[in-house]
């Protein structure tokens, strides 16, 4: 089996707090990968490394086998990423947000409404799609951002906190979405402070900078 | 397609995306154009009467002397509301998608200056109009407005590079508040209303040679009267070294980590 995302000796710090010291960590394509810490655990920040936002200070990520460091370009081109906060242009329309998306990934004006269109209905905002999302309640952003970060059919998907701040219903909604997208051959790699409900790999980062191995670790393999 | 190609269709991806926000609130617009036109009337009744003041010279009245100064302000004022559209961008995380995908950063900077240049230049061409209604009777030909309208997108790059910059800096819309007050209140400490040598000391010496101060001189020189060579070269020179400063920050700020 190929890895999608591969991780080595990981470290980062601002302003002299140590974040994340040492991680080690491998993600087979097509499976779902669950970091599991509190806040402040680093969750975040190993996502904005991985996804080119944030350079580490050492340590080697390759994603889609791809250099984060030293070949950026090659890995966005892999990616898609849904942050912990809804990133959506409030000032569009839903429909026009995704559009807006499917024109940075170059698609053919057709096929950008095709997907546009399949996307609103598959996350339940199709009566929504004309209206301002700075309308929007906060699960519909957070399903509109989903489906912004789909519309580029990307193999590999960084999802921080996915659930956090979403009713029941949301909340099946987008686990039902994370299993149909790796039942895709889709990579997700998610965050979370919650046990997932994903019978999957996980790893989790303690409130301590993140170590190079942790028995959950151990016990996850 | 080339990765040229691939800049060029982000780029008016990114342009359209901004100008829609313009359509889509035109109140930005309105105000844009308002603004400049109520301080032109403002000064045109408060100070008119100082026109004496002004000497013997080509002003036949002071909406001629004074026009150029709105012109600047409302550049300025196009520019601050750039500022804050890059640094809502910025802080509600739209920027942070942007970059985790396969665009050119090179392409969301021109997004922001293209639709800033064609909005700016539509409030300026339609304060000008406006000014013209209430009397400005400006004896350029056809080379000197092109002349004019250059040196106006040469502010308005210059101002928009600068704009871009500081609100990709600022933390919060909070941290935009001094470019605000510069760019909106350094236009009236210079020759706009009042020739810098009616006024004293330092003062003077500042209105005389800030930026704003040589732009306004030139497009005044190239309405209503005769521009100096020196005027104009000095304006140039602030315009273009501002929009290569501004560029360059720009450009350094769109590549560091996110968060910092």
């Amino acid at each position: 089996m190929t890895s999608a995302i591969v991780a080595s000796g990981l470290r980062k710090s601002f302003g002299g707090k140590v974040v994340l010291d040492g991680v080690d960590l491998e993600v087979a394509a097509g499976t779902t990968f669950s970091l599991l810490g509190p806040n402040g655990a680093g969750k975040t920040t190993t996502v904005q490394v991985m996804s080119t936002l944030v350079r580490a200070d050492a340590g080697e990520v390759r994603v889609a086998g791809h250099d984060v460091a030293t070949d950026p370009a090659a890995v966005r081109a892999a990616i898609g990423v849904t942050g912990q906060f809804s990133a959506v242009d409030n000032l569009l329309t839903g429909e026009e947000n995704l559009l807006l998306m499917a024109d940075l990934h170059h698609l053919s004006r057709a096929e950008g409404r095709r997907r546009a269109t399949g996307l609103l209905d598959r996350f339940d905002l199709a009566e929504a799609a004309a209206k301002s999302v700075a309308t929007y309640s906060g699960g519909m952003r957070r399903r509109l951002d989903l489906a912004m970060t789909l519309i580029g059919e990307p193999r590999i998907i960084f999802l921080d906190e996915p659930t956090t701040g979403l009713d029941p219903r949301s909340r099946r909604m987008m686990w039902q979405t994370i299993r149909e997208l790796v039942g895709g051959g889709v990579t997700i790699f998610l965050t979370t402070q919650h046990t997932p409900d994903l019978d999957d790999v996980f790893f989790a980062l303690t409130g301590r900078p993140a170590a190079a191995t942790t028995p959950e670790m151990e016990n996850a393999r | 397609m080339t990765t040229m190609a691939f800049v060029v269709r982000d780029s008016a991806t990114m342009t359209r995306r901004s100008l829609r926000h313009v359509l889509r609130y035109p109140v930005t617009l309105v105000v844009s154009v308002a603004v400049p036109v109520l301080l032109l009337l403002l000064f045109v009744g408060v100070f008119g009467a100082l026109k004496a003041s002004l000497g013997p010279g080509p002003h036949a009245s002071y909406i001629d002397y004074v026009l150029p100064g709105i012109i600047v302000m409302t550049a300025g004022y196009g520019s601050s509301v750039t500022a804050q559209a890059v640094n809502r961008d910025s802080t509600e995380g739209i920027i942070g998608r942007f970059r985790t995908m396969a665009i050119s950063p090179v392409s969301m900077l021109t997004g922001y200056v293209v639709s800033t240049l064609a909005r700016t230049l539509v409030s300026a061409a339609l304060v000008v109009a406006a000014a013209i209604g209430l009397g400005f009777r400006p004896t350029a030909g056809a080379g000197r407005w092109l002349a004019a309208a250059g040196v106006t997108i040469l502010l308005v790059l210059a101002l928009t590079w600068l704009a871009v910059s500081f609100g990709l800096a600022a933390k919060t819309a909070e941290g935009l508040t001094g470019f605000i007050l510069i760019v909106q209140l350094l236009p009236f400490v210079s020759s706009a209303f009042v020739p810098p040598d009616q006024m004293s000391g330092s003062v003077r010496w500042f209105a005389a040679n800030q930026p704003f101060s040589s732009v306004i001189d030139t497009l005044r020189g190239l309405l209503t009267g005769t521009p100096s060579g020196g005027t104009v070269l000095t304006a140039v020179a602030w315009c273009v070294g501002l929009s290569l400063a501004g560029s360059l920050w720009a450009r350094a700020l769109s590549r560091r980590d996110l968060n910092r």
